[in-house]
């Protein structure tokens, strides 16, 4: 019997990175995973959570727990950050003991992000991706701390043929996208990410890559900006360039 | 009186920041942080991670059970010969010092340096009651010349050159003074050598307080503290309710945790141990030694299981060095003596919601902080929970927020939250942003968006995962 993943396809990721997410399809696919997407999910709720409002939170975590509550196998989703927030915050939302605190910790502990996924659940690093160029990466804050994935994603980036993996300078330094952060205090966001472009403008790299749509937005934007040449590119790019999604 | 703050805006605090400030900031943090790192691999990662959970439970342990251990400390200072008092708040901490001051005759107090003080905001208080009051730490010596507080809770007058220190001593103290370090820190020392001899009460704060044998513990680098604790007739020591450990074994773990953390030293040049005042003519020493247990705000504190871990903080300041926030726009953006993450905690819980309620969102939430506390506080689920309070209010404090916000909030959860109006709002938003779109970019939008594109542009909305992944259905 095929593994199965269901799409957890994130907002930000839906509404500014599709062709991430048609990646992931094909990636998986490719893997012998059967990709399954629930068509009724909308937001995790991460940003209400984060921004004090435990109310909205809630319901928007009851919600998705109800969407994914109905799905078995694995909750596979290319954003750190938001399965950060099933996995442990989540059971944070409801009273110990409850039924809903016992279906969050049972849905979280099947909610995994993508590199780990790859890495730790199919023991795969070599995806048969080929990408010429110099490559550096930028760990994401939920990915790395609130996950403890430091070392899947450049595992993945090794397994591709030609890509010359540079490090970046504090790599795993906050990009200063922050979620509500960024808008409430726009001018310490700026200053933040301008440090992160520099580093990354330091490699001398081609591209920069990681593994959060949040901070691929921020990064991206400010390098856009910045005027550099540098390409922001999520994980699942690098690993599907050149072939297309199917 | 007191100078508590009373509204601190974070976003008008950090637009004075000097361009000189995160530069200055993130030489001396990129320095404390590498010594460190040095000396926790030199330990060992494991033996520190045994370190950092043998840290927290004792200082679990310690402001569970304050009642006790506080009482027990109370009985050996007196004991000892030392007179303990119990402060409210700052005023009435402030009012005890003064009065013992008073009691003296006292001019001129000297002190050491000392977040508890800073906190009661001790020193324009004695001022105000006629008490010149002199900072010894050198860093807390110069800002007090330049008429500011500490920018960092470790190391105060970091973010200052050496010749800004130059000219500052022309200025105040009338001296030519060279930039550089050795000469401005003889002159510091003379000029305070006079000070040490003529004063007539010494201050101080502790780092730690020893239930066991009540004594107060100072950790300080240069010398100043224990002359501010030896040389005037009067000693007193203003101490949080925070910093009482149990005994000498718990205090060897945190000693161990402590300059590690702070400044990356194995121990700090004095650790200083002070048991009342003397106990025969042989020994010497002020002859009067006054202990001030400041609540300030902790006990409530202690009353919010979802933020009382604060009280576990023992100021070592990693967290500032650390924090991506900080170290770009430096203490005094914070409004409060005690900056950064630690500084948030602090600052938010102490004063409330209404003054500080800005503070838990300067905080990317990236989580550096709770990987280098050394007592492992969960400062990001601490701070999460502060959010929570200010907008939603929780059992300690109303919401300080707009009501209006939530309002806001819940239409959002609504749209985020209802399938069909999610993809009419996304279908909706492609077609909006139209005449704004440049290559896949928003450079300018109105509105909250506004914040974000002064800094870089957005990207466009592109969703068309849903289509994509239904057609691919149909054909198969």
């Amino acid at each position: 019997m095929a593994i199965r993943a269901q799409l957890f396809v994130t907002c930000l990721a839906e509404q500014f990175f599709p062709n991430v997410l048609k990646g992931m399809v094909a990636l998986l696919e490719r893997l012998g995973v059967e990709a399954v997407f629930p068509e009724a999910q909308t937001c995790c709720g991460q940003p209400f959570f984060n921004s004090g409002y435990r109310t909205q939170a809630r319901e928007l975590a009851l919600k998705w727990l109800d969407v994914f509550g109905k799905t078995d196998g694995f909750i596979v989703s290319p954003s750190g950050s938001c399965v950060d927030m099933v996995r442990h915050h989540f059971p944070e939302l409801f009273r110990p003991g409850s039924a809903d605190h016992k279906r969050a910790v049972e849905i979280g502990a099947r909610t995994v992000e993508f590199t780990q996924f790859l890495v730790n659940q199919l023991k795969v690093t070599d995806v048969g991706a080929r990408f010429p160029g110099k490559v550096t990466y930028h760990a994401s804050c939920h990915l790395l701390r609130g996950l403890g994935a430091r070392e899947e994603p450049k595992a993945l980036l090794r397994g591709v043929d030609g890509v010359e993996l540079i490090p970046l300078p504090g790599e795993d330094t906050c990009c200063g996208f922050g979620g509500v952060f960024s808008v409430i205090y726009p001018e310490v966001s700026q200053s933040m990410m301008k440090a992160k472009v520099q580093a990354i403008d330091s490699t001398g790299a081609d591209v920069v890559v990681a593994c959060d749509a949040g901070c691929i937005m921020n990064i991206a934007g400010g390098l856009r900006k910045a005027g550099s040449p540098v390409r922001a590119m999520h994980l699942i790019e690098v690993l599907t360039a050149g072939r297309g999604a199917s | 009186m007191s100078h508590q703050p009373t509204s601190i805006d974070f976003r008008a605090n950090v637009q004075q920041v000097p361009s000189t400030m995160p530069p200055a900031v993130q030489k001396a943090t990129t320095k404390f942080l590498g010594n460190r790192a040095a000396l926790v691999d030199a330990l060992g990662n494991d033996f520190w991670q045994q370190l950092r959970q043998a840290g927290h439970e004792v200082r679990l342990h310690a402001i569970t059970h304050l009642d006790y251990y506080l009482e027990q400390a109370e009985r050996q200072v007196i004991q000892a010969g030392g007179h303990v008092h119990w402060a409210r708040d700052a005023e009435e901490a402030q009012r005890v010092v003064i009065d013992i001051a008073r009691t003296h005759r006292a001019k001129l107090a000297v002190k050491s340096k000392s977040m508890a003080t800073e906190e009661i905001g001790l020193n324009h208080a004695m001022e105000a009651a006629g008490i010149r009051v002199l900072e010894t730490d050198l860093g807390e010596y110069i800002v007090q010349l330049k008429g500011m507080g500490p920018a960092h809770i470790v190391v105060p007058a970091f973010h200052l050159s050496k010749e800004e220190i130059a000219d500052l001593f022309r200025e105040k103290l009338g001296i030519e003074a060279p930039a550089e370090a050795e000469k401005l820190t003889q002159i510091a020392r003379m000029k305070l050598r006079e000070e040490f001899l003529a004063a007539d009460l010494g201050i101080s704060g502790g780092n730690f307080l020893v239930a066991e044998t009540g004594t107060i513990v100072t950790v300080t680098n240069e010398g100043n503290g224990r002359m501010c604790c030896t040389v005037p007739p009067v000693h007193v020591a203003v101490v949080g309710i925070d910093k009482v450990v149990p005994d000498w074994e718990s205090l060897t773990v945190l000693l161990k945790l402590l300059a590690r953390s702070a400044t990356g030293q194995k121990l700090s040049c004095y650790t200083q141990f002070i048991s009342g005042p003397p106990r025969t003519d042989a020994e010497t020493g002020p002859k009067e030694f006054h202990l001030i247990l400041l609540d300030n705000g902790r006990t409530r504190i202690l009353q919010s299981p979802e933020t009382r871990e604060t009280l576990l903080c023992i100021r070592c300041g990693a967290c500032l060095n650390i924090c991506p926030v900080y170290n770009h726009v430096g203490g005094y953006a914070y409004g409060y003596p005690i900056s950064g993450p630690t500084g948030v905690m602090f600052a938010s819980q102490i004063l409330g919601s209404k003054a500080a309620g800005a503070l838990p969102f300067a905080s990317t939430l990236c989580g550096a902080c709770n990987d280098i506390c050394p007592v492992k506080i969960p400062i990001t689920e601490i701070l999460l929970h502060l959010r929570r309070r200010v907008v939603e209010g929780d059992d300690l404090e109303g919401a300080a927020a707009p009501y209006s916000l939530r309002v806001g909030a819940q239409i959002g959860a609504v749209a985020l939250g209802t399938p069909w109006l999610y993809r009419v709002g996304s279908r909706m938003l492609k077609r909006l942003q139209v005449p704004f779109v440049q290559e896949g970019w928003m450079a300018n939008l109105p509105g909250p968006l506004s914040r974000w594109t002064m800094a870089r542009p957005f990207p466009a909305f592109a969703a068309d995962f849903r289509r994509w992944w239904r057609r691919r259905s149909d054909r198969t």
